[in-house]
C-alpha cells in the first residue's frame, strides 16, 4: 500500500516538475481504476437480482391476463358460477368476499383504532400495557391456518356460530385487528409530542387535543393502514377454509336476494376459496374461467393496495409541519 | 380446549410415520411433517435470502428518486399478492415447466413450494431490510465517501457490519414468513406421507397438513385433537421467531451509541 | 384566584432521580422572578410544578405544597382551569398546525367562547401584546407551522395570553430565536408585569439581570439563594451564587 503511494507521489512531483497540467493530479491510479471496476460490477449484480426478482412476476402477471383475456368480461363479473362451476362467472364468490370484508372490518376497524388511541394517548407504561403491546405484536405475526384453528375453536364451536359468514367475519376480524392497532399507533406518534404539550398547557384536556389535533392530523395515516387491511382480508383464504366458507352455495340470479345473498348465519361462497376450489378440487375447469377468477382476485387486492399507496403519497406530500 | 391426546409427547416428536386416517393403527408422528416445513422454507431461503438482500441493498444505495420510490411500490404490491394466488401460479404456470424440464413425475412437489415460497418471502426481505440499511446514519456514509471509498466499499465495509442485526432480522422475518405459509404451500407441494428424498418429491408441510386435513377429521376425536396441537406448535415457532428477530433488532440500539 | 405563588418544602423525583430537593420559595405577586441556574438543576420541573403539568410525566413524584394564589394546586378542583390561569412558554417555538388565527383562538373555544367577533377581537388583541399583529395581519390563515421560529415564538406567547392568565411562565423563551425577537419580546414582558406575575426561568444570566426584580438561583436541584437581583448580582451571599452570576461555571 504505501509503496504504490510513493509511487504515485513521485509521478506527480514529476509531472508538476514538468509543468504538465494539473489535470493529472487527480487521474486515477490503476489502483483506483480496479475498485470502480468493482463498484460498477457490484452495481449491476445487485441490479440484476432486482430485476431477476421483478422481471418474472410481472410476467408471470402479464401471462395470466393474457390467458384470462377471453372470460373477462362484465357477464364474468356479475353471473353466479354454472354447470359445476366450470362455467358462467364469479358473482356469487364475489358478493361472498364483499360481506366477509364489510363485516370483518366493520368490527375490527373501529375497535382497533380506538385501542389503538387508547395505547397510544392513554395508557401508562406499566407492565401491562407492555404485554398487551407485545401481544398485539406477535398476533400480528401469526400464520393464517393458526387463525382459521383460532376461528373454529373460539366462533364455530365455542360461541355457537357454526360454520358461517359471521363466524368466518369474526376470524377475519381477529387476523387484521392487530395490525390496525399497530398502523393507527404508529399514525399517531408521527404527530409531534410537543402539539400535545402545547395544547396540555393551555388547560385543554386529553380528549380535546386529541379531537382537535391529533385526529386530525393523524386520520390519513389510520385510513390508509385500514384500506390495506381491506386487500389482506380479501385475499386470505385460510382463515375462512372451516369457518364458514363453502365450495359451493346458491345465490339468486337477479334481484335484490342476488345482491345479499348471504344470512349472517349462512356459509358464503368467496373468490379465494373460489379460486382453491376451482385449482384443485374441480375438473375440466376452461383455462380462461380459471385465470379469469385468478385475474380478478389479483387485480381487485392489486387495486385496493395501489390505492392505499396512492394516499399514502399523495398525504406525504400534504404534511402540514 | 382443543388439545392434549392420549399421546407420548416422544411419538409426537419422534415418529415419522403420519398416517391418522389408518383405521386399526393411527400414528401421528410429525417428523415427515417437520422435515417438510424445514426443507421447503430452506430451500426458499437459499433462493430469497441472497436476491432479497441484494434487492435491498440495491434500491437502498444505488438506487435514488423516481426509480427508487417506483421500486418500493413494486415490492410493496408483490408483498400484497394473496397465498392463493401464488399457489395458483404453482399449480399452473411452475409445475408444467418442472415437469419439462426435469422430467418428474409431477410437478407438485418441494422445488415447486421452494421457489413460490421464495418469491413470497423476498418482499418482506427487501422491505426489511431496506429499513435496516437506511437505519444506519448518513454520517457513517459521509465518512466513508469523505476518506474515498466508492459505493460498493461503502456497503460492504461500513453497511453491513453496521446493519448486520437488522438484516438478520429481515431474514428471520422472512423465515417466519415461509414456515407459516399454508394455501401456497397446501396447493404447490401437493400432500404427501413421506420425507422428501430429492428435489422432486412431494413434500407435507405442518400448515398444508392442517389445512388439508382439518375438514375431513372427525370433530372432537384424537385426530382433530393433534392437528389442533400442530396448530399450537405453529403458533410457539412463530412466536420464537418475532421475538428473536426483536431482541436482534435491540441489540443494535444497544450497541449503536450515536 | 391570586398570583402569589409558593413552594413550601417541595420535593419532585423522577423515578430514583431527584429533580428539586426542599425547595421552599414565594414568588411576589406582579413581578417579574428570573430563575437561573446551570443544566439539569430543576428549573424546568419547577414551572411544571406550577401548572401541574408534570402529571404528564409518568414516572414524576411530588411532595410537599405548590400553591397559587393560596389554594394548593393538588386541591384545586379544576386542574384545567389552573392551566388556564398560567400561560407557559417553551424553549423551543411551538405553531400548531391550524391557521394563525386558529392558534390563539384555540384556548378561548376550549374554554367555551364561540362568538366570533369576541374571538376576533381576542386574537388581534393577543397577537398586538405579543408583538406578532402587524407581520400576520394580512394573513391570518396561514399556518402556523409556517411561521419563521421568532414569529412562531411569538405566536406561543399569543396562544399564552389567549386564556387571560394571572401568572406566565417562559422556559428559556429565547434560546431558539433571533436577538430582534427576543428584544421584542423583553420589551413586551416588561409591560405584562402590570397586569400578572411572570416567572421567567433562562440560562441567559444577563436577561434576568435587565428583567427581573427578584432572582431565584438553582443548582444541582436545589434553592441556593433567592433575593433582589441587584443583590444577587453584586453582593451574593452565597459563593456559588457568586461564581455562577459571574459566569466562573455552568
Amino acid at each position: 500500500m504505501s509503496e504504490s503511494r510513493d509511487q504515485r507521489l513521485e509521478y506527480y512531483v514529476s509531472t508538476a516538475e514538468n509543468g504538465s497540467s494539473h489535470r493529472e493530479v487527480f487521474a486515477p491510479s490503476s489502483f483506483e481504476r480496479r475498485k470502480a471496476v468493482v463498484e460498477q460490477v457490484a452495481k449491476y449484480t445487485f441490479l440484476c437480482m432486482v430485476i431477476l426478482l421483478v422481471l418474472p412476476v410481472v410476467t408471470l402477471l402479464g401471462y395470466l391476463l393474457v390467458k384470462a383475456w377471453p372470460a373477462l368480461s362484465f357477464s364474468f363479473i356479475f353471473e353466479n358460477p354454472t354447470n359445476h362451476m366450470t362455467a358462467g362467472g364469479i358473482w356469487a364468490p364475489l358478493i361472498g368476499t364483499f360481506f366477509l370484508v364489510l363485516l370483518s372490518l366493520a368490527a375490527s376497524a373501529p375497535v382497533g383504532i380506538l385501542a389503538g388511541i387508547y395505547l397510544n394517548e392513554y395508557a401508562r407504561d406499566n407492565w401491562l400495557t407492555r404485554i398487551i403491546n407485545l401481544g398485539v405484536v406477535n398476533l400480528a405475526g401469526v400464520p393464517s391456518i393458526v387463525h382459521a384453528l383460532f376461528g373454529v375453536g373460539a366462533f364455530v364451536l365455542f360461541a355457537g356460530m357454526g360454520r358461517s359468514l359471521l363466524a368466518a367475519s369474526c376470524t377475519l376480524a381477529v387476523m387484521t385487528l392487530p395490525v390496525i392497532i399497530t398502523s393507527t399507533r404508529e399514525a399517531l406518534a408521527a404527530v409531534p409530542m410537543s402539539f400535545r404539550e402545547a395544547c396540555w398547557n393551555m388547560g385543554a384536556t386529553r380528549w380535546q387535543t386529541i379531537r382537535t389535533i391529533v385526529l386530525p392530523n393523524s386520520i390519513s395515516g389510520i385510513l390508509t393502514g385500514v384500506i390495506l387491511q381491506v386487500s389482506r382480508a380479501a385475499g386470505e383464504t385460510a382463515p375462512i377454509l372451516f369457518t364458514g366458507a363453502v365450495v359451493y352455495a346458491r345465490v339468486a340470479d337477479h334481484g335484490l336476494r342476488s345482491f345479499f345473498p348471504y344470512g349472517l348465519g349462512d356459509r358464503c361462497m368467496a373468490l379465494s376459496m373460489h379460486l382453491y376450489t376451482l385449482s384443485t378440487q374441480v375438473v375440466d375447469v376452461p383455462d380462461e374461467v380459471l385465470y379469469g377468477t385468478a385475474v380478478v382476485l389479483i387485480g381487485l387486492v392489486l387495486a385496493v393496495n395501489s390505492l392505499s399507496i396512492g394516499a399514502r403519497i399523495y398525504l406525504r406530500s400534504q404534511k402540514k409541519w | 380446549m382443543h388439545s392434549k391426546p392420549t399421546l407420548s409427547f416422544v411419538e409426537f416428536f419422534g415418529s415419522q410415520h403420519w398416517r391418522p386416517t389408518s383405521y386399526y393403527n393411527p400414528q401421528y408422528g410429525i417428523v415427515a411433517l417437520l422435515l417438510g416445513t424445514a426443507s421447503v422454507t430452506a430451500l426458499a431461503m437459499i433462493l430469497a435470502v441472497p436476491l432479497g438482500l441484494g434487492a435491498a441493498v440495491y434500491v437502498s444505495e444505488f438506487c435514488s428518486g423516481k426509480w427508487k420510490e417506483t421500486l418500493k411500490v413494486v415490492i410493496e404490491l408483490l408483498a400484497a399478492i394473496p397465498s392463493v394466488v401464488w399457489g395458483f401460479v404453482g399449480i399452473m404456470v411452475f409445475s408444467p415447466i418442472i415437469l419439462g424440464l426435469t422430467g418428474a413425475s409431477s410437478g407438485i412437489n418441494l422445488l415447486n413450494g421452494g421457489i413460490i415460497l421464495a418469491l413470497m418471502s423476498v418482499p418482506i426481505i427487501v422491505s426489511v431490510g431496506e429499513d435496516a440499511l437506511k437505519a444506519v446514519p448518513d454520517s457513517y456514509r459521509e465518512a466513508a465517501i469523505s476518506m474515498g471509498a466508492n459505493r460498493w466499499e461503502i456497503v460492504y465495509r461500513v453497511l453491513f457490519p453496521a446493519a448486520k442485526n437488522g438484516l438478520l432480522a429481515a431474514v428471520l422475518l422472512g423465515v417466519g414468513r415461509a414456515i407459516g405459509e399454508t394455501m401456497a404451500v397446501l396447493m404447490a407441494t401437493g400432500h404427501a406421507d413421506s420425507i422428501p428424498r430429492s428435489l422432486v418429491d412431494p413434500v407435507c408441510t405442518l400448515t398444508a397438513t392442517i389445512a388439508a386435513e382439518l375438514g375431513e377429521a372427525p370433530k372432537g376425536g384424537d385426530h382433530y385433537r393433534v392437528l389442533f396441537v400442530i396448530g399450537i406448535l405453529l403458533f410457539v415457532i412463530a412466536m420464537i421467531i418475532n421475538l428473536v428477530a426483536d431482541l436482534v433488532v435491540k441489540g443494535t440500539r444497544g450497541e449503536q451509541n450515536v | 384566584m391570586d398570583a402569589h405563588i409558593s413552594f413550601d418544602n417541595v420535593r419532585v423525583s423522577y423515578g430514583g432521580k431527584t429533580a428539586l430537593r426542599d425547595v421552599s420559595l414565594e414568588i411576589p405577586r406582579n413581578r417579574i422572578f428570573g430563575i437561573i441556574g446551570p443544566a439539569n438543576s430543576g428549573k424546568t420541573t419547577l414551572l411544571k410544578c406550577i401548572n401541574r403539568t408534570i402529571d404528564f410525566e409518568p414516572t414524576a413524584k411530588v411532595e410537599g405544597i405548590v400553591s397559587v394564589g393560596g389554594e394548593d394546586v393538588y386541591k384545586i378542583r379544576n386542574v384545567y382551569e389552573l392551566r388556564r390561569q398560567v400561560g407557559m412558554v417553551f424553549p423551543l417555538p411551538v405553531g400548531l398546525p391550524l391557521s394563525v388565527y386558529e392558534n390563539v383562538a384555540y384556548a378561548p373555544r376550549r374554554a367555551g367562547i364561540y362568538d366570533q367577533a369576541e374571538l376576533d377581537e381576542l386574537v388581534e388583541r393577543c397577537l398586538r401584546q405579543a408583538m406578532l399583529w402587524d407581520e400576520v395581519k394580512q394573513r391570518l390563515d396561514m399556518l402556523g407551522t409556517k411561521l419563521s421560529g421568532g414569529q412562531q415564538q411569538r405566536l406561543t406567547l399569543a396562544r399564552a395570553l389567549s386564556h387571560r392568565p394571572r401568572v406566565l411562565c417562559l422556559d428559556e423563551f429565547s434560546i431558539a430565536i433571533d436577538p430582534v425577537t427576543t428584544m421584542k419580546i423583553e420589551d413586551v414582558l416588561l409591560e405584562l408585569k402590570n397586569e400578572m406575575t411572570i416567572v421567567l426561568v433562562t440560562n441567559l444570566v444577563q436577561q434576568a439581570h435587565r428583567l427581573a426584580d427578584n432572582t431565584a438561583f438553582f443548582n444541582d436541584s436545589r434553592l441556593i439563594e433567592v433575593g433582589e437581583t441587584e443583590k444577587i448580582f453584586s453582593a451574593a451571599d452565597e459563593d456559588l451564587t457568586r461564581r455562577y452570576v459571574t459566569g466562573a461555571f455552568g
